[in-house]
């Protein structure tokens, strides 16, 4: 084996080149850092951070879980469970109509998404104008959060589920038909020309030729707004557009602390159900693609 | 291909076709089996469906009412006004605390959720009852709304943005500790091995074989939910936790439709500006050129 003798000169000019490389990169870093630091605190003046208070406070937090975790008379909630989900019933019913709520809205909003999503394709869209008013539209109907709709909505169609419904649908629509389009865009072409090339029209184009490509994406994105929904219904009730929000609000306003600890458990039991449900059925959407 | 050939080809199919399906039978045969499941699928999603109609009381008369009452309204909102300067002044004041709320809980989130994403990691964290609760513990805080958050926060500091800022931070503490172990789980294990063999110890394996893999990721997924939470901040006014919702929750309940409007139409500037500055540092944090 030969050793190698480096050269000096050599050496040293690339010693330098690369003390002046990481020099850059590290100036970078550090400018990178210092804008960083000046939006957090800028943002930190504006929103009105007080460092002292949110300690001073602290405790208020951990006593109001501690006061979650109490009855009326002082006895843990987990003493009397009967007395602690005394309104079982009402907020299973409650329950009930928000997942109808999302599931409603998802259906709607995933209906009116696929119906969308075609013109909102680059390769499937029949003109620029059209593909350019759809996807603005899209970009509308997801950008406006959802229950900004359910409050103007709540007073054009009055108080109860309907709102809430039109809401997340609207918000779905915009959220699906996105991503439907994309999924459009990636498809492969030759079925289409195979469907066109055989006297196919442009429905039976979608029926045949891209249907079948993108069905299973499209059912899984659907499920995983679902799940996402469900959620946003638990809100709507806050704005009065139905679901189990109404309750959860009144119930934190008024100080009663064991039914707002027994509504939100029932809330995260349900979003546990169907985040695993949807999982599972996701994930045997998607294997079954993989196996063909 | 051209359109002629289509036309072409189509004409010729047009004519093969009865031929085609006399030679072919069993191409053109209906699957009954897979009919009948595909329409009872459907049946059942329908019927769902139906019962939640009736479910929700949901009736045409009103809906279309309501649609009625909806186009009243756009008419109203037309053309967005704030009435006054002073009153623009003070929604765009209120504009910028909601941008600040959303940066600073996303930001805060981040730095909360990193330890954690770590921890929940099955790379990084073998014991698996371990990483069970912090997956667990991480659920349950993510399946509670900002909106929930907010209303908690504020009992404990009062009204005001500051509540906002502790609960975009709370509730997006649970989306990065599940998005950052999951990129800490998709990391690849050479660099850390490498690490290893070099005679690395466990953490400087996390900073020098895993860290960079995923900080690049974890900043991506930062920017995009500085965006997302432009929106949620949007809402969390509706409370009392500060930002432009407080003022469109007022407007909309007084029916200043103009205001409602000016103020919709603030929120998606905003909205589509942080968008567009996110994606850039997005695409020149993760190194791809935009498309």
């Amino acid at each position: 084996m030969s050793t190698v003798t480096p050269n000096p000169e050599r050496l040293d000019a690339l010693k330098a080149a690369y003390a002046s490389a990481s020099a850059a990169r590290r100036n970078r870093t550090l400018l990178g850092i210092a804008i960083f630091l000046a939006v957090m605190v800028g943002s930190a003046i504006v929103a009105e951070v007080n460092i002292g208070k949110l300690v001073a406070k602290f405790g208020n937090f951990t006593s109001y879980f501690e006061r979650l975790a109490h009855l009326d008379s002082g006895a843990l909630v987990t003493t009397d469970i009967g007395e602690w989900f005394w309104g079982l019933n009402h907020w299973l019913k409650l329950l009930a109509e928000t997942l109808m709520i999302a599931y409603v809205g998802t259906i709607v909003g995933a209906v009116l998404g696929f119906l969308l999503c075609f013109p909102a394709a680059r390769n499937l869209t029949r003109s620029a104008w059209e593909m350019a008013i759809v996807r603005r539209f899209l970009e509308f109907c997801r950008t406006v959060p959802e229950i900004v709709f359910a409050l103007i909505f709540v007073v054009a169609f009055g108080l109860g589920p309907l709102p809430g419904v039109l809401a997340i649908a609207i918000h779905t629509t915009g959220a699906l038909g996105k991503l439907f389009s994309e999924v459009v865009e990636n498809i492969d072409m030759k079925p289409v020309d195979g469907i066109l090339a055989s006297g196919g029209n442009r429905v039976q184009v979608i029926r045949f030729a891209v249907v079948p490509q993108v069905l299973s994406n499209f059912l899984s994105y659907a499920l995983l707004r679902f799940e996402i929904n469900v959620r946003g219904a638990a809100i709507m009730g806050f704005v009065g557009a139905g679901g189990i929000g109404q309750d959860l609000l009144e119930s934190v306003r008024k100080f009663y602390y064991s039914d707002v600890s027994a509504i939100l458990l029932l809330i995260i039991a349900t979003v546990f159900v169907i985040d695993m449900v949807t999982e599972r059925a996701r994930h045997a959407l998607i294997g079954r693609e993989a196996h063909r | 291909m051209t359109a002629t050939t289509l036309r072409t080809l189509s004409a010729i199919a047009a004519q093969e076709a009865p031929r085609l399906r006399a030679a072919y039978p069993d191409v053109f045969r209906v699957d009954l089996k897979r009919r009948a499941l595909t329409i009872g699928g459907i049946g059942l999603l329908v019927g769902l469906f139906a019962l939640g109609l009736t479910m929700l009381e949901t009736s045409w008369t009103r809906v279309f009412l309501g649609l009625g009452e909806l186009g009243k309204f756009v008419v109203y909102m037309i053309p967005p006004d704030p009435g006054s300067w002073s009153k623009a002044l003070v929604y765009l004041g209120a504009l910028a605390e909601t941008v600040a709320i959303a940066i600073l809980g996303t930001v805060l989130a981040a730095i909360l959720a990193l330890p954690f994403g770590f921890l929940a990691a099955r790379n990084v964290v073998p014991s698996w009852i371990l990483r069970f609760l912090m997956r667990r513990s991480l659920d349950t805080i993510r399946s509670v709304d900002a909106l929930i958050w907010a209303l908690i926060w504020v009992n404990v500091v009062g009204l005001g943005p500051f509540a906002g800022v502790l609960a975009i931070m709370t509730s997006d503490f649970g989306t990065f500790g599940k998005l950052f172990s999951e990129a800490v789980e998709a990391a690849d294990a050479k660099a850390s091995e490498g690490i290893k063999s070099t005679g690395g110890s466990d953490l400087h394996q996390v900073r020098f074989g895993l860290l960079p893999q995923v900080l690049p990721l974890f900043a991506s997924q930062v920017l995009y939910y500085i965006e997302s939470n432009t929106r949620s901040a949007t809402i969390i006014g509706i409370v009392g936790a500060g930002g432009i919702g407080l003022h469109l929750y007022e407007q909309i309940r007084t029916l200043e439709y103009q205001h409602v409007s000016f103020i919709i139409i603030l929120v998606l500037a905003a909205v589509s500006l942080i968008d567009w500055v996110s994606s850039r540092l997005r695409f020149s944090v993760i190194g791809i050129r935009q498309t």
